[in-house]
């Protein structure tokens, strides 16, 4: 057989969405994410550390509007990362494989990160 | 190892242990160390920039200047960016298959993470040791 003709495994197109599939490809789509979130700091950082002018301005940006969501997607972002991790991490400890921990544990990732994230806002700015 | 033994790998290799990739599990080990490095560190992290939201410059530098928070801060671009580092790879490796492309994104990816982690480093070192 032509090695481009093979057949791949799994077919995605015919596998219905479950929640533990659509968890795992969030997982690496919030490390990216969060990869973009490391660059916003490193700038935060050096504006700090630069003096008033520049960290005035950017300061003015990440507080606008614009900013603000930014910066929500990266907090949402970091927290879905951190306990989507803990859960890879008690699976590499060899915990939690049964079907049900698996959608229980997904769903549990979930509600954390919605909760994480308002209750960060909300110190943060005291409204989301 | 038995002499019914039907691998194809040799003995020594079997022995060393690095598989295809010569590096054996040392990516994946540094990787779950960094990740659980960054739980307590994450949730400091986040808590103490949620905080700073809304503070103005002299807020920012005199916090930087607690050698606590300098420590703390430091220890999460150490882990994070690292962990970012080794992540960013395994995603590089799964997606871009032409052999040159993939070089050089990796190659890149080590150095703009290194670059990136001595800019962040830096800048809090001036202001926990700046005037
Ligand atoms: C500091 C910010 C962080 C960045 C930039 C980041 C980035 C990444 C990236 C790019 C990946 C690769 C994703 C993939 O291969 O699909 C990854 C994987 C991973 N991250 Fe993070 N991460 C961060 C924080 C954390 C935290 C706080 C944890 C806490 C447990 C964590 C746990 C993990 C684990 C366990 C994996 C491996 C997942 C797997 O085996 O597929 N990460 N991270």
């Amino acid at each position: 057989m032509a090695a481009g003709n093979r057949p791949l495994s799994p077919h995605l197109q015919v596998y219905r969405w479950q929640i533990t599939m659509a968890l795992s490809i969030v997982h690496r789509i919030s490390g990216v994410g969060l990869a973009l979130g490391m660059l916003l700091l490193t700038w935060w950082l050096a504006a700090a550390a630069s003096g008033p002018e520049y960290f005035d301005m950017v300061h003015g940006i990440m507080g606008s509007v614009i900013g603000r969501v930014i910066l929500l997607g990266f907090t949402g972002s970091l927290y879905f990362h951190l306990c989507n991790g803990i859960r890879h991490l008690c699976w590499d400890a060899g915990y939690g494989f049964e079907l049900g921990a698996m959608r229980n544990s997904g769903i549990l990732v979930i509600v954390a990160t919605v909760v994480l994230t308002l209750g960060t806002f909300l110190i943060g700015y005291g409204a989301v | 190892m038995k002499m019914t033994d039907r691998s194809l790998r040799t003995p020594l290799a079997r022995v060393r242990g690095l598989g295809s990739a010569k590096s054996g599990t040392h990516h994946f080990w540094i990787q779950r160390l960094t990740a659980v490095a960054l739980v307590p560190l994450t949730i400091w992290f986040a808590l103490s920039i949620a905080s700073l939201a809304t503070a103005d410059l002299p807020s920012v530098q005199a916090w930087m200047k607690s050698p606590l928070s300098a420590t703390l801060m430091l220890s999460f671009l150490l882990a994070g960016f690292w962990h970012m580092k080794l992540g960013l790879q395994v995603v590089i490796e799964d997606y871009v298959h032409s052999e040159w492309t993939k070089v050089t994104c990796l190659v890149m990816n080590n150095l703009i993470s290194i670059f990136l982690a001595l800019a962040a480093t830096l800048a809090v070192l001036k202001m926990l040791l700046g005037g």
